[in-house]
């Protein structure tokens, strides 16, 4: 049931948030694209579960619940960036170069 | 024998709490609250000297606790005539380390006196240890607190000269442990009973004979670094310039002496047939000939007093070497008490090299000159000390030189012969260093107001003078406590018959 | 033991007590000199006094076969090596004893004028104290490692009285150059003794001297390395070829002291040494043989050196180091009571020269300061015609002059003259002996010229010290004069110990010596002279010091010469004369440079610095530092580049599982 089109639209998503962490440069993107590459993940849990059973969808919960966590966490520490650096754009962000 | 049963325990105990009551106490006090410390510790430990059984050479005051019973690993601690002194010594160091630091250390003082504190229950441990374990968990905790004394209150180069003293040591440590590692397991699965215990392993030490050449390879790099014998050295003049005082002293008084300990108490005794293969024997004895002429002569050239006082170091350990290696009674003995007056005399020198320090604020020794003339107990104090480091007889420093000399002697008597121009060379660098110290003409207008020794200063250098003649005047105390254990580690190699027919090789008459 | 005898400790421990309350003076009080010079020469006359007791146990109750050994407490027990902390007390001991404390006493009082006006007053007299001190524990020791505790302490104390005025930078250099020399000879001591006890498996002198018999082979190997090695010790400490150089150098002390130390008791150290190992020289005759030829060769080259000095110490200096080497031709003969005689006399007549010369300086260092001039108080050219200011100093040189020199009735005559003859008594066993004596000889005749030349330019003719200056010379005080009358009369009469066979009541301290030179008759010729050639030999010895006196008289002319700041440079032998042989030239070319230009430019800048650390240990860093270089390339800062190789990377993993 609508399997194909489901998966279809999840690896748009997915291939969406891919480019985007990739070639963007402000943080809060980057960031929303990696939202979107998790819930192109759920989505694909979603429709497979119809099929393989419900453990997918119970992942999707884990998963939601992670998302959560990290978004907290990950625009918490967005904010102290932008405050000590007054930029988002993580090509600025390269204190860790080599 | 109330004493006996707590004693070892608690000495490694006390300093702990103590540094806890450092770091609580005010920082105003934390010099003081460290000073009670280190002195109630050396309190704690100056019964040992009448407690200790000189008859024997079995270990004393044994304690073993379990510490993680399934690895088959024991926190048991004991005393032997070897490291009664390397505790004693220890204890007597500290008070006088707290004491020599008054001054110098101006910044994060909490931190500084807790880390000495720890640092001693390091030391203690090494050299109180019986189970390889256990030696090996206190060898690593007495690199950490020194790797910071060096590293935040240090010199200019501090960084360079704690990063270096750390991976020497490190590196020498780490094959350690692996030979260790290999001990247990192999010995574990020879006997059934896997143990770190020093006996244990010391007993069934023939099981990795095959593994013998290795294993001593690793014991060796780990204490000749820590010795220093030459090549291994150069770390010790970096880290003893860059440290502070204090840390110079505990460097050079203690910590070396855990390269020879080492030696003494497991690579000889573990692999005494690799040790004194032809060939081994040959290598570190040229070696330890070599670290005593080399030390000395480029003691001579140096501009700086402290790295003067550091290559002298390496010259007089030299001699502990050369002692453990020819293995007779008289050598073996001798070494020891080289250590021991080792730690006395070049801690005092060290003592004053922060003195003067502190006082000029330069370690050149050319920026000196004539200062005898102004400070004249000061002058006559480092002359002292100079003289015993030369070893002039009725110091410390000529016992222990002759013990060893006139006892390697029968065992190689060219290196001997080479060796003894050690006390020439060693006329030569401190009495040249002496001159343009505290002689000739005074150049320089402000030494002119510089102070003599403070009542602080008396009291650490008056202690160390005494030991200095002690040993020098009267050594039999020490040589009656050290005598079983060292008859006890040459009979183990030599086999009895090495200390009981005395020595006799003139030619037979007609 | 007789009771007597056992209060030698006290002998040893006055003149330490003595240190330690002067040395607490030089810090507290440094101006109580009262106090200093009471404590200063009191407890050495309280040491001569004891020393005198002891002798006189000795005398009345001497030890036959065995020493008197006192035990005072166990100082080195290991193993089967036993040293203890004891005195020795038998007739080599007692004679040393003697000289060492009665002539420091002499030389304390005469310090108490000479450094009455220096600032280190209580220091000097603490220095002066310890000497005492060592040396006596240098003569009374029981065993080598007892011995080699005062020999060491000497040459410290040597050290700390050259230095003594160490603002003066040669003074400093040459108190270390003396220790350190010293400490070149030290070494043969030192691996003298580990030979010695692994041969005899002791050392202490009773055993090793009595077993060395049933142990060594006469002339073996072993015998032969351990006595050269003990002379090794000698040539350091009693200024030898090749070890003198420090000597002259030694002069930069105050005058006392280079009475004291450098001429009279400290030196001839090496010389008591080979006298109280007379069984082991003995036994190895080549060794002897070296003693002597060494001796020989030093009495004759340091003569040359001071026919041509100007400093008046410098003069005294070589002359010492040539009567040294006269003593060591004695006991390397094997005329050991005679090496000690000669010691004995020659502590007399050289203490008075030094303490004589520290008089004229002393008066010339005071006329110079007062005419605020600054020219050399020592240089011979700044005196002459001293006599009219200063009889008493100048008769009493003289005495010691003539006896230096061996005129007849004096006591050098017969110290040196027994020297020589018993040397020529050697020459019927081999020719070599013969070449020594003639050495001898032409070094006696070089000392009487010499001296001679020193005392006329000292005091004869006219007065170069300059008109201003001629004002202010005067003689020293009672307190200087006095202990030169004491050394005088010593000079004089002395001989007596030990008067030639040929003369009635003859050689006394030779037979006093005996029991302990008797271990080495057995190894030596017997010593026998026809009465003929005896007299020939003293009329030669006569002959010799009246040709040298005579000839210095007649042929120098101190009318001639010209104050020090006048005088012209020397040019060829002269020069090199004036200038020592060059000897500590070559030295430091051969020696010092090479060592410290290996010390510095090799090992510590081209090993040390360069190798270990440069290459090996941070090589490594670098090595180390480099690997991760090119791995932190790949650290570029960049999210996104991370990204990119983690999509690729989870690619190529997809498509390693999907496969």
């Amino acid at each position: 049931m609508l399997l194909g089109p489901s998966l279809t639209v999840s690896l748009i998503l997915f291939s969406i948030g891919v480019a985007g962490v990739l070639i963007r440069r402000n943080a809060i993107i980057v960031f929303m694209c990696i939202e979107l590459m998790l819930n192109a993940v759920n989505l694909s849990f979603i429709a497979l579960a119809q099929q393989l059973g419900r453990e997918g969808q119970v992942i999707v919960f884990f998963v939601m619940a992670v998302a959560a966590a990290e978004a907290t966490v990950g625009l918490a520490i967005m904010i102290a960036i932008y405050r000590h650096k007054n930029s988002l754009n993580v090509t600025e962000l390269n204190l860790l170069r080599g | 024998m109330i004493y006996g049963e707590w004693i070892l325990d608690l000495l490694l105990a006390f300093p702990v709490l103590a540094a806890l009551a450092v770091l609580l106490s005010p920082e105003a006090a934390a010099k003081r609250v460290a000073l009670v410390g280190t002195l109630v510790e050396f309190l704690l430990s100056v019964p040992l000297w009448w407690m200790f059984d000189p008859g024997t050479a079995a270990m004393q005051f044994q304690v073993t606790h379990p510490w993680i019973p399934g690895w088959g690993i024991m926190f048991s601690l004991g005393l032997d005539g070897i490291s009664l002194f390397m505790v004693l010594l220890t204890t007597f160091t500290m008070p006088l380390a707290v004491l020599g630091s008054w001054n110098y250390i101006k910044e994060k003082q909490r931190a500084y006196y807790a880390l000495l504190l720890v640092l001693t229950t390091g030391m203690l441990g090494v050299f109180v240890a019986l189970d390889l374990f256990v030696f090996y968990v206190f060898w690593e905790i007495m690199l950490i607190p020194m790797y910071f004394l060096i590293g935040v209150w240090g010199g200019p180069r501090r960084l360079y000269a704690a990063i270096k003293f750390f991976l020497f040591t490190f590196v020498g440590s780490l094959l350690m442990l692996v030979a260790i590692l290999v001990m247990y397991s192999v010995v574990g699965r020879a006997t059934g009973e896997y143990s770190f215990a020093y006996s244990h392993l010391l007993d069934n030490v023939g099981s990795v004979e095959r593994w013998a050449f290795w294993l001593f390879g690793a014991f060796f790099l780990a204490f000749a670094i820590k010795v220093p014998m030459f090549p291994f050295h150069t770390w010790l003049p970096d880290a003893h310039v860059e440290a502070p005082t204090a840390g110079s002293v505990i460097l050079a008084g203690i910590l070396l002496k855990m390269g020879t300990y080492g030696f003494l108490r497991f690579a000889v005794p573990f692999f005494p047939g690799v040790a004194f293969h032809p060939t081994v024997q040959t290598v570190v004895v040229v070696l330890a000939v070599t670290g005593i002429i080399y030390g000395a002569l480029v003691a001579m050239v140096q501009p700086d007093f402290k790295k003067l006082v550091a290559y002298s170091s390496i010259s007089h350990l030299g001699f502990v070497m050369l002692g453990i290696w020819a293995l007779s009674l008289q050598s073996v003995e001798g070494a020891i008490i080289i250590m021991i007056s080792h730690g006395i005399s070049t801690g005092a020198l060290f003592f004053l090299a922060g003195m003067l320090y502190e006082r000029a604020h330069t370690r050149e020794i050319a920026a000196f000159g004539g200062i005898a003339r102004v400070v004249p107990a000061l002058a006559a104090t480092l002359t002292i000390v100079s003289l015993s480091s030369i070893g002039l007889p009725g110091t410390n420093g000529f016992i222990g030189e002759f013990l060893v000399l006139v006892g390697s002697f029968g065992t190689f008597p060219w290196a001997t012969v080479v060796a003894a121009t050690g006390v020439i060379f060693a006329a030569a660098y401190l009495l040249r260093a002496l001159q343009r110290l505290i002689y000739n003409k005074l150049d320089n207008p402000e030494h002119e107001r510089m102070r003599d020794l403070s009542a602080r200063e008396l009291l650490v250098l008056v202690p160390l003078i005494v030991c200095i003649l002690w040993i020098g005047l009267y050594p039999a105390p020490f040589l009656r406590r050290v005598e079983a254990s060292a008859q006890a580690l040459v009979e183990q190699i030599r086999g009895p018959e090495a200390t009981t027919t005395p020595a006799r090789a003139a030619e037979v008459v007609r | 033991m007789p009771a007597s005898v056992g209060w030698v400790w006290l002998v040893i421990v006055l003149p330490f007590l003595g240190f330690l309350v002067n040395g607490t003076l030089s810090f507290v009080r440094p101006d109580a000199k009262r106090v200093v010079s009471a404590v200063g020469v009191g407890v050495l006359a309280l040491s001569f006094v004891v020393a005198l007791v002891v002798t006189g146990g000795v005398v009345a109750h001497p030890p036959h076969g065995h020493p008197y050994v006192l035990t005072l407490w166990s100082w080195m027990p290991a193993g089967s090596l036993q040293i203890d902390a004891a005195l020795q007390v038998d007739q080599l001991s007692t004679v040393m004893m003697l000289v060492v404390t009665g002539i420091s006493t002499l030389i304390h009082i005469f310090s108490i004028g000479y450094m009455r006006e220096d600032p280190g007053y209580p220091r000097y007299f603490a220095y002066l104290n310890l000497f005492v001190f060592f040396m006596l524990i240098l003569v009374l020791g029981a065993s080598f490692p007892v011995m080699f505790v005062g020999w060491e302490g000497v040459g410290l104390c040597s050290y700390l009285l050259i230095g003594f005025w160490y603002e003066n930078k040669p003074f400093a250099d040459a108190g270390k150059k003396a220790f350190i020399m010293n400490r070149i000879g030290d070494f043969g001591f030192l691996v003298a003794m580990f030979m010695i006890f692994h041969a005899t498996g002791s050392l202490s002198f009773v055993t090793v001297f009595e077993e060395a018999p049933q142990l060594f082979a006469v002339g073996g190997t072993t015998i032969t390395l351990i006595t050269l090695a003990l002379f090794m010790g000698c040539t350091g400490k009693s200024a030898q070829i090749p070890l003198f150089t420090w000597l002259p150098d030694a002069m930069a002390g105050p005058t006392p002291v280079s009475a004291l130390i450098h001429a009279a008791t400290m030196v001839t150290a090496g010389v008591y040494l080979v006298a109280r190992a007379n069984v082991l020289f003995a036994m190895a005759p080549v060794s002897s043989l070296v003693v002597a030829a060494t001796g020989a060769a030093t009495a004759l080259f340091a003569a040359t050196i001071a026919v041509k000095q100007w400093d008046i110490k410098k003069v005294l200096a070589y002359s010492t180091i040539s009567q040294l080497g006269y003593m060591f031709m004695g006991v390397g003969v094997g005329a050991y009571a005679a090496g000690i005689f000669h010691l004995t006399t020659h502590a007399f007549f050289k203490a008075l020269l030094f303490l004589g010369s520290g008089s004229v300086i002393h008066a010339l260092h005071h006329a110079f300061h007062a005419t605020h001039r600054h020219d050399d108080a020592q240089d011979m050219r700044n005196m002459g015609g001293l006599r009219r200011y200063m009889p008493w100093t100048a008769a009493l040189m003289w005495i010691a002059t003539l006896a230096i020199a061996g005129v007849p009735g004096f006591s050098g005559f017969f110290s040196k003259d027994e020297i020589l003859a018993m040397t020529f008594a050697r020459g019927q066993e081999a020719g070599v002996f013969y070449v020594l004596w003639i050495v001898g000889a032409v070094a006696a005749l070089l000392t009487a010229f010499y001296m001679t030349r020193m005392m006329l330019y000292t005091f004869h003719g006219p007065t170069r010290t300059g008109e201003e200056e001629e004002r202010h010379l005067h003689e020293a005080p009672w307190v200087m004069t006095g202990p030169l009358l004491f050394l005088g009369i010593g000079s004089v009469v002395a001989g007596v110990l030990n008067l030639p066979a040929v003369l009635p009541g003859s050689g006394w301290l030779h037979h006093f010596l005996e029991p302990v030179t008797e271990g080495s008759t057995a190894y030596l010729p017997e010593f026998h002279l026809a009465s003929a050639t005896e007299w020939a030999l003293l009329g030669l010895a006569t002959l010799i010091a009246a040709a040298g006196i005579l000839g210095a008289w007649n042929f120098l002319k101190p009318a001639l010469l010209q104050p020090a700041s006048l005088a012209t440079p020397e040019s060829g032998l002269q020069r090199i004369l004036l200038r020592k042989w060059y000897v500590d030239e070559i030295y430091d070319a051969l020696v010092i440079r090479p060592i410290m230009w290996l010390s510095e430019r090799t090992f510590w800048k081209v090993v040390d610095v360069g190798v270990i650390d440069g290459v090996l240990v941070n090589g490594s860093a670098k090595t180390a530092r480099a690997v991760g270089w090119i791995g932190s390339r790949l650290q570029s800062g960049r999210v996104a580049t991370y990204v990119f190789f983690f999509v690729l990377g989870s690619i190529l993993v997809l498509r390693a599982l999907l496969r």
